[in-house]
């Protein structure tokens, strides 16, 4: 067995990710996971938080990088994660201009 | 008149022996097809139903406003006839109008494919929409829901007691059908196309689907999502929108309006696509700034997710927010005066005729732009809290949702009735129809403008009786509107059997769609085509023709 | 440019399954022009779904961090009452369902029938072993009173029994009934979500034995990849939002 699928001429393009890489990325997100449960006991005030959502950011990058090989996918799909992450946070970001500010200048 | 109707003689015409409609019979083949053109009929047929239902309510608002005590009907059963009059007209019929029906039959042909990506999907979708239909009927026959179509917490959650949870549920299953809809069109405007089609060869059509595709896929998800909450706490008691339990009614109204205001997109976009068709054809002209025109479309999308917050200016929201939010507002109108700019441009030294499509073309440019500029007043920080909830947003919105999409989705089925029948609808009348349409528009929203600035408010049964006259002009135009609608409705069923033959082209127009038979071939090309000219390329059209007079004659 | 080798490509359905160029395999819809087109076409569509997947839970989300900055201290004392070993080895359980599906993918790729039935065996079984977690965790709040809606008590925010945790005011520990309602409907989704992936690979398991899939045809798998770690992503961020909050107390 080959490396290469036999597959037809159309789709030589597709690439296979060797279980190698699989494997190193399940070992670094298994030690992000004891990482960030091992810092949440620790005080840190504020970066508490955002370490904690800092892992958690890395570790869903290795997911979809690798996992779901957008490390090696064409620019349509990695402009298409793109697009989930920009409204998301518009959702997030414009919403929390109201929240944020709804206090202003009443105290 | 001049016109650029070209019929084929009728008395040797004959409608193509094989096609789509008689490739299979039975309601089975119907009810299982895969063919992106019979679920579009599937479609129309549906969204003509609930359209009707809507219109009746429609009817029975206008009636019980003709005099000012609440007399036609008791003011609950008036709010639930006009919630359910918004729920219906808006996810079941604005939403899915253009896209489902017009936009499901053409993509494909547009982009020269043999079906849409996701065929069964495509079928999931209508199932989708009928089981939230059935819901909503289900919502209707169980005696209703009274919450408006925005389903306002805490009023929705804790203060009502009809039957807000099925309603919600009817539109969550609608919009996870609209959710695939718009799955298949980006997928099959990116990853079909023809050899020799690229973007910027695409008809604006596709470009307005394309756009509203975005929406559709971002936004429904948010308002599914809310609609679960909204249904979760009223089951469970839950407080995430309860004040008294720490929640914060605003939060339903930014997830609820995150979906909300891009929808508005979503009812407007496809119309402006189906209008960028029209008016080149019957002006004989490429569109002008084909490009600004097409990447208004994408801008109308992105913008359209930066509004939200002015439905809520008068509720509590942060000023300062507020503030940004009416800047932003203001943005979605650069967008869309390109267009109006760019098709009034395209009419300019045109050779312009007026058949039916035409018609219903001009109406919606000049509808939609008194209701988008009036948006522009609610845009307004200060002239929003004077003017909103009253009836001058009721005539915005009509003026943007049915002189607009209406009138563009009008416009549509007439202009591509021959593409999808093989049969021309009969043209006096219908020209009639359009004429008719437009003047009982007007006169119907165009008071409540009136009314509203004046301070009438919306959602009541009841009004002083200073502003009668102005209702009663516009239940007048109501009277008037609905003989508009009811005649397409019936000329149209009998051109199925009388209409004349139509050919491949009557028009005369460019597109890919018009250069095969009508009706279309199950398989839509018997060769896939390649593309080697430009959207609009009236002179490739004409060169064709005379080749074609040439070699065979 | 143009190709119009493909474009005079007679249109038939795909006769034979064998992988020649210029013949269609079986599993070839009829609509598009080469398997390639169909794997693209496949594969940016379930990407498309999972953007409409983003935008569903980020609903959730958005109420999360309002309620999180709102009542900073019920979400505290809320979020300890979790156990977090269990949190932690569900995480990590989880990411383990995510290997062997990647796994999966790729004994598809290789045409490794026995590898690739195995794996997403395991697949299943990782699945369900998250599930059990979730279903202890959940009855432990049942036991405790803290399910918001059915059987909610303050009590024990108000006087904890536990002597290194802070009392909160009355009106507070009301509002940890808003973390535990997040905790429910944000885990209550995901775990909607493995549900409906255990019950596809259940069927794939099926059609993977009779090798389906390891004749070129690895869409299905791939797709149904992208799902589950879709899902595995969802977790990832769930896990320290509620799990994690100011655990040093």
């Amino acid at each position: 067995m080959t490396e290469k699928t036999q597959s037809t001429h159309q789709d030589a393009e597709v690439h296979v990710v060797k279980p190698p890489v699989y494997l190193a990325i399940f070992f670094a997100l298994l030690v992000l996971t004891a990482l960030t449960t091992g810092i949440s006991f620790i005080d840190l005030g504020v970066f508490n938080a955002v370490i904690a959502l800092a892992i958690a950011c890395l570790k869903a990058s290795l997911v979809v990088l690798f996992f779901m090989h957008i490390h090696y996918s064409s620019r349509l799909l990695k402009l298409t994660v793109a697009a989930g992450l920009f409204t998301f946070m518009l959702l997030i970001s414009l919403t929390m201009t109201d929240y944020i500010s709804r206090a202003w200048g009443m105290f | 008149m001049s016109t650029i109707v070209s019929l084929p003689d009728q008395s040797t015409a004959k409608l193509p022996a094989k096609s789509y409609l008689n490739q299979e019979y039975g309601l089975k083949s119907w009810l299982l097809t895969g063919d992106h053109k019979r679920i579009a009929m599937l479609y129309l047929f549906s969204i003509t139903f609930f359209f009707v239902i809507g219109g009746v309510l429609a009817g029975l608002i206008r009636l019980e406003l003709l005099t000012p005590p609440a007399d036609l009907m008791a003011t609950d059963t008036y709010n639930k006839v006009f919630s359910m009059h918004g729920i219906i007209m808006i996810f079941l019929f604005l939403v899915p109008s253009v896209p489902a029906t017009i936009g499901n039959f053409l993509i494909p042909l547009m982009v020269g494919a043999r079906d849409l990506a996701f065929p069964k999907i495509n079928l999931l979708s209508w199932y989708l929409y009928m089981g939230g239909g059935l819901l909503v009927l289900a919502t209707m026959v169980l005696g209703g829901v009274d919450t408006g179509w925005t389903f306002t917490t805490p009023l929705s959650t804790h203060y009502l007691n009809t039957h807000v949870v099925t309603a919600a549920m009817g539109i969550f299953l609608a919009g996870f059908s609209s959710i695939f809809t718009g799955l298949n069109f980006i997928v099959t405007i990116h990853r079909m196309r023809c050899p020799g089609m690229t973007w910027f060869r695409l008809p604006l059509f596709v470009w307005g689907h394309y756009a509203t595709s975005i929406i559709m896929i971002l936004g429904t998800p948010v308002l599914a999502i809310t609609l679960v909450l909204v249904a979760l706490e009223r089951t469970m008691n839950i407080g995430v929108f309860d004040p008294s339990k720490g929640g914060d009614p605003l939060l339903f109204q930014h997830l609820f309006w995150f979906y909300s205001h891009p929808a508005v997109y979503i009812m407007i976009l496809p119309g402006m696509a189906v209008i960028s068709e029209v008016i080149s054809t019957f002006s004989r002209k490429r569109v002008f700034g084909y490009t600004a025109v097409a990447f208004s479309s994408v801008a109308i999308a992105v913008f359209g997710f930066l509004v939200w917050e002015h439905h809520m200016f008068i509720m509590g929201v942060s000023q300062y927010s507020a503030l940004v939010f009416s800047l932003l507002t203001m943005l979605v109108a650069v967008p869309s005066a390109i267009k109006i700019f760019n098709w009034s441009m395209t009419l300019y030294k045109g050779s312009i005729t007026f058949e039916t499509p035409m018609l219903y073309a001009f109406g919606f440019i000049g509808l939609f732009t008194i209701g988008g500029l009036t948006g522009i007043f609610l845009a307004t920080l200060g002239m929003d809290v004077h003017l909103t909830e009253t009836y001058f947003i009721v005539a915005h919105f009509h003026f943007v949702m049915v002189g607009g999409m209406l009138m563009a989705y009008l416009a549509g089925v007439h202009f591509w009735w021959p593409k999808m029948t093989g049969r021309m609808y009969p043209e006096a009348i219908s020209k009639t129809a359009a004429v008719i349409t437009f003047i009982g528009f007007i006169v119907t929203f165009f008071p409540q403008f009136i009314l509203g600035y004046l301070g009438m408010p919306r959602r009541y049964a009841a009004y002083p009786a200073d502003f009668q006259v102005l209702n009663v002009f516009s239940t007048a135009g109501a009277s008037i509107l609905g003989i508009g609608y009811l005649l397409p409705m019936l000329y149209l069923p009998w051109s199925l059997k009388y209409g004349e033959i139509a050919g491949d082209n009557p028009w005369q127009a460019t597109g890919l769609e018009w250069q095969i038979q009508s009706p279309p071939l199950t398989e839509n090309f018997s060769e896939i085509p390649i593309m080697d000219h430009e959207a609009y390329d009236y002179e490739w059209l004409a060169n064709k023709t005379h080749h074609e007079v040439q070699t065979v004659g | 440019m143009d190709s119009p080798s493909i474009a005079t490509t007679p249109h038939e359905l795909g006769s034979s399954g064998l992988p020649h160029a210029h013949d269609h395999p079986a599993f070839m819809r009829h609509h598009f022009e080469d398997i390639g087109q169909q794997r693209e076409a496949a594969s940016f569509g379930m990407w498309v779904f999972l953007l409409t997947e983003i935008m569903f839970f980020g609903g959730l989300f958005c109420a999360y961090l309002i309620f999180r900055n709102w009542y900073h201290p019920a979400f505290v004392a809320g979020s300890n009452t979790l156990d977090i070993t269990l949190g932690t080895t569900n995480t990590a359980v989880l990411i383990g369902s995510s290997f062997t599906m990647a796994m999966a993918v790729y004994s598809a790729e290789m045409r490794r029938k026995g590898q690739l039935v195995l794996f997403l065996v395991l697949t299943i079984l990782l699945g369900g072993v998250f599930l059990g977690i979730k279903a202890v965790e959940y009855h432990q709040k049942y036991v405790d009173h803290h399910i918001p809606g059915m059987n909610f008590s303050i009590q024990e925010f108000v006087h904890p029994t536990n002597p290194k945790a802070i009392p909160l005011a009355p009106d507070m520990a009301e509002k940890t009934q808003l973390y535990f309602f997040l905790y429910f409907a944000m885990t209550g989704m995901h775990a909607l979500h493995m549900i409906i992936g255990i019950g596809l690979l259940l069927f794939m398991v099926a059609r993977a034995s009779r090798g389906a899939y390891t004749a070129g045809h690895v869409i299905p798998v791939e797709n149904f990849g992208l799902y589950w770690h879709f899902v595995d992503i969802v977790w990832i961020f769930l896990f320290p939002l509620l799990y994690l909050i100011s655990r040093y107390r």
